[in-house]
């Protein structure tokens, strides 16, 4: 199933990001963060995370991540998590996180712990990794039209899909 | 408070520095807590041109941070009281009674108050539950009837903005039609009324103060699902609407403004002393003060401020603030169809049955069925918690979403002296105040009828050919997040702590306006009755003040 640009902006708005995909928009405040690399890491770890039927990440995630540049305490948290994987996909691939194969870095994401860590903003490096790669892309596949109907709910919590789709039957 | 905890979109109400607030001068009306109560009847006399303050112990939040607080309600991360910025130290409580109270998933703090969080179900009490003590042979009679608060009922469906039909054949006489038409029925609702038809229940409409088509400025629901805690569009009813319109009327609104303690003489309150950010404490006086700080903080305040003349408590010469406290007890059951149920798109009801309510006696209590559209997990929620990802997780979300069913209700508990709120002086909040200690004691009546409710839900369950999987008991049953009976409404000053004014029979120019007044609680979720409560004690204020002038 393809994602659209319209689950984007129901990504985005559903956390309240806006949901306008026009422009670049460069991270607020003072520390520069290598906003490609953050684009083409999440962008690796969906391909990780996200399931074989959909198609059309790259132009998701990047919209997704262009409207979280906005908060600069989620950034710098992202920041993080993604020196996270870096590290760790050096020290076992010599390679950044986002050149890996994605059996590698579905490796890297377990090395890490962010299978089983519970998400956490604040907490362990696994848990952070949870919060800001792992999760982040999952609420926002889950969180959109086409995740919802990969699961069979067009109008998935988070996404404001009207007053329509509950009165429907499963046939309809 | 989860702060060291941020994202979530950062949503944070900080205290704002810079906001003045020191007491109004000439006030007429000082309004404690800003919950739905306390806004109703401050835009009333803010109307009637009356200079109002409301004191309210925590934030104004900013709007556009709903959906910040959506993600947190979303996220597994965030515990349901970090939604609206639960506060442990501020917030902290005891729980000694035969049950644990979670009060702080049963409450939230801010301009708003609790209908920030809430799920915006309506319904007016049946008449039956104004007459428990004669009609039924339990509980206390109401110094009032359903006729004398009828006129109040209908004009605060109008306040609220609720959406509801006529077709209930169990509820009492209406005078006219809901505001706006009732939400039609769910998918899963149609598959119940197949059971339902069968077993000769009668299902209608449920009245939801939440919009089915744009009303009083605010926009249709659009179908965001997480109403309860966090409506981002606007549409869920909450008390913001009637602060901010207080405001725009005059009345002046002081947050992260907590009062401490009531100042008064032997008849009448000269100030309510309340603590701000800046560490200072302030008094605002004020002819009148109406307190509406819920049913757990109003009997704590005025036990907080015993004095000479109250030793065990302000407006406690019955030695009854606190006594009876009451919540809704629920009882559910649930299962899996071998069907689709398409469950979670919207966050609200849609289907009710009121059929057996007025069965009760001494010993049935008075209870309602409600019909499940969010039975079973949440896919977006199921998806961040697991330690799967990919194919694997699609599949583990596609087997266990799709086919549940299930089936709540709310039962009523009897008033029970041995069930109160009191005061903890071996804990303080972050005032150095002695936090409340919630006793909470349900009884047999109560218990027996939520096994009722068991058989009925099994029964309807078992009609549709689902497969029982859950199960709320007796023994695993838990509060409904009202509270009731801590201030109860009465005519003799020895068995009550208001009158059929809201007044209290101590002090002549305090009023009270909360649940914490109901006699008895009936089954019905109350918010509707506090606002025709608080529409009726603003023309108390109203009548007393012009008196006196
Ligand atoms: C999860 C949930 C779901 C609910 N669903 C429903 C429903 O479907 N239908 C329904 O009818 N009801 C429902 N309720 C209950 C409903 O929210 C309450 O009945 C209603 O909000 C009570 O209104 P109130 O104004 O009396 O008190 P509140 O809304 O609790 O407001 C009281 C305010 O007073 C403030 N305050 C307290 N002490 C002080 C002090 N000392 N100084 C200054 N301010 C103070 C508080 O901070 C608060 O903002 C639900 C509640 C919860 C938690
Ligand atoms: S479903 Fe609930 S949260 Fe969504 S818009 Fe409607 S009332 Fe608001």
């Amino acid at each position: 199933m393809e994602l659209t640009r319209r689950d984007a902006v129901a990504a985005l708005s559903a956390l309240g990001l806006g949901g306008t995909l026009a422009g670049c928009v460069a991270p607020p405040g003072s520390e520069p963060v290598a906003v490609e690399h953050l684009r083409e890491t999440l962008i690796a770890a969906a391909e990780v995370v996200y399931p074989s039927a959909v198609s059309g990440i790259e132009p998701f995630v990047a919209a997704f991540l262009e409207g979280r540049l906005a908060d600069r305490a989620h950034v710098a948290g992202l920041d993080e998590a993604v020196a996270e994987l870096d590290g760790n996909a050096r020290v076992w691939y010599d390679a950044e996180f986002a050149a890996l194969s994605v059996a590698d870095r579905e490796q890297v994401l377990r090395n890490v712990g962010a299978d089983d860590a519970d998400e956490d903003p604040s907490g362990t490096a696994s848990e952070r990794v949870r919060y800001y790669v792992v999760n982040d892309l999952l609420l926002a596949l889950y969180a959109s039209p086409t995740g919802g109907e990969l699961v069979g709910l067009e109008n998935p919590q988070g996404h404001a899909g009207g007053i329509g789709t509950y009165q429907r039957g499963p046939n309809a | 408070m989860s702060w060291d905890r941020a994202p979530a979109g950062s949503a944070a109400s900080g205290a704002d520095g810079d906001a003045d607030r020191t007491p109004v001068a000439n006030a007429d009306v000082c309004v404690i807590g800003a919950g739905p109560a306390g806004g109703i009847v401050a835009d009333r006399l803010a109307e009637a041109g009356r200079e109002v303050v409301i004191l309210e112990a925590g934030p104004r939040f900013d709007p556009d941070e709903r959906l910040a607080r959506q993600e947190r309600a979303i996220r597994p991360a965030y515990d349901r009281p970090d939604v609206w910025d639960g506060d442990p130290e501020r917030d902290a409580y005891k729980s000694t009674g035969e049950r644990f109270y979670p009060l702080n998933h049963a409450r939230a703090r801010g301009v708003g108050g609790s209908t920030l969080h809430w799920q915006g179900m309506v319904m007016r009490l049946h008449e039956d539950d104004f007459d428990s003590a004669s009609v039924r042979g339990v509980g206390a009679d109401w110094p009032i009837d359903y006729a004398d608060l009828q006129p109040y009922y209908a004009a605060a469906e109008r306040e609220l903005g609720v959406a509801g039909a006529a077709d209930n054949p169990f509820a009492p006489p209406r005078e006219e039609p809901h505001p706006m038409p009732a939400f039609p029925p769910s998918y899963s609702d149609s598959l119940f009324a197949a059971a339902c038809d069968e077993l000769e229940i009668a299902m209608h409409s449920v009245p939801n103060a939440r919009n089915s088509e744009g009303y009083d400025g605010r926009s249709a629901c659009v179908g965001y699902g997480t109403c309860q805690p966090v409506c981002p569009s606007g549409a869920k009813y909450d008390a913001t609407v009637h602060v901010e319109r207080a405001e725009r009327k005059g009345a002046t609104v002081i947050d992260h403004a907590p009062v401490q303690r009531l100042e008064h003489g032997p008849d009448a309150i000269e100030a309510a002393v309340y603590a701000t950010p800046d560490g200072e404490s302030h008094r605002q006086s004020a002819d009148a003060f109406v307190i509406a700080c819920g049913g757990v903080e109003t009997p704590r305040l005025l036990l907080l401020s015993a004095s000479s003349h109250y030793p065990d408590g302000l407006a406690n010469s019955s030695g009854l603030v606190g006594r009876y406290f009451m919540d809704h007890l629920f009882a559910g059951t649930g299962g899996v169809l071998d069907e689709p149920t398409r469950q979670n798109h919207v966050g609200f009801l849609t289907s009710e049955s009121h059929q057996f309510y007025d069965e009760a006696d001494a010993e049935q209590a008075p209870f309602k069925l409600e019909f499940f559209n969010y039975d079973g997990p949440s896919p977006v929620e199921l998806a961040l918690t697991g330690d799967d990802w990919g194919d694997d997780l699609l599949e583990r979300l596609r087997s266990d979403y799709g086919s549940h069913i299930g089936m709540g209700g709310l039962v009523e508990q009897l008033p029970r002296e041995d069930s109160y709120v009191g005061l903890d002086h071996s804990t303080t909040d972050d005032h150095g105040n002695p936090v409340p200690n919630v006793h909470w004691t349900v009884g047999d009546r109560a218990l027996e009828t939520i096994e009722r409710v068991n058989e009925v839900q099994e029964r309807i369950l078992d009609e549709l050919g689902a497969e029982i999987t859950w199960q709320v008991g007796p023994e695993g049953t838990g509060p409904a997040y009202h509270h009731m009976g801590t201030t109860r409404m009465g005519s003799a000053p020895t068995e009550s702590v208001v009158g059929p004014d809201l007044r209290t029979h101590d002090l002549e120019n305090c009023w009270i306006a909360s649940s914490s007044v109901f006699p008895t609680a009936g089954a019905m979720n109350p918010t509707l009755t506090i606002a025709a409560l608080a529409l009726k004690a603003a023309d108390h204020v109203l009548e007393t003040m012009s008196s006196i002038r």
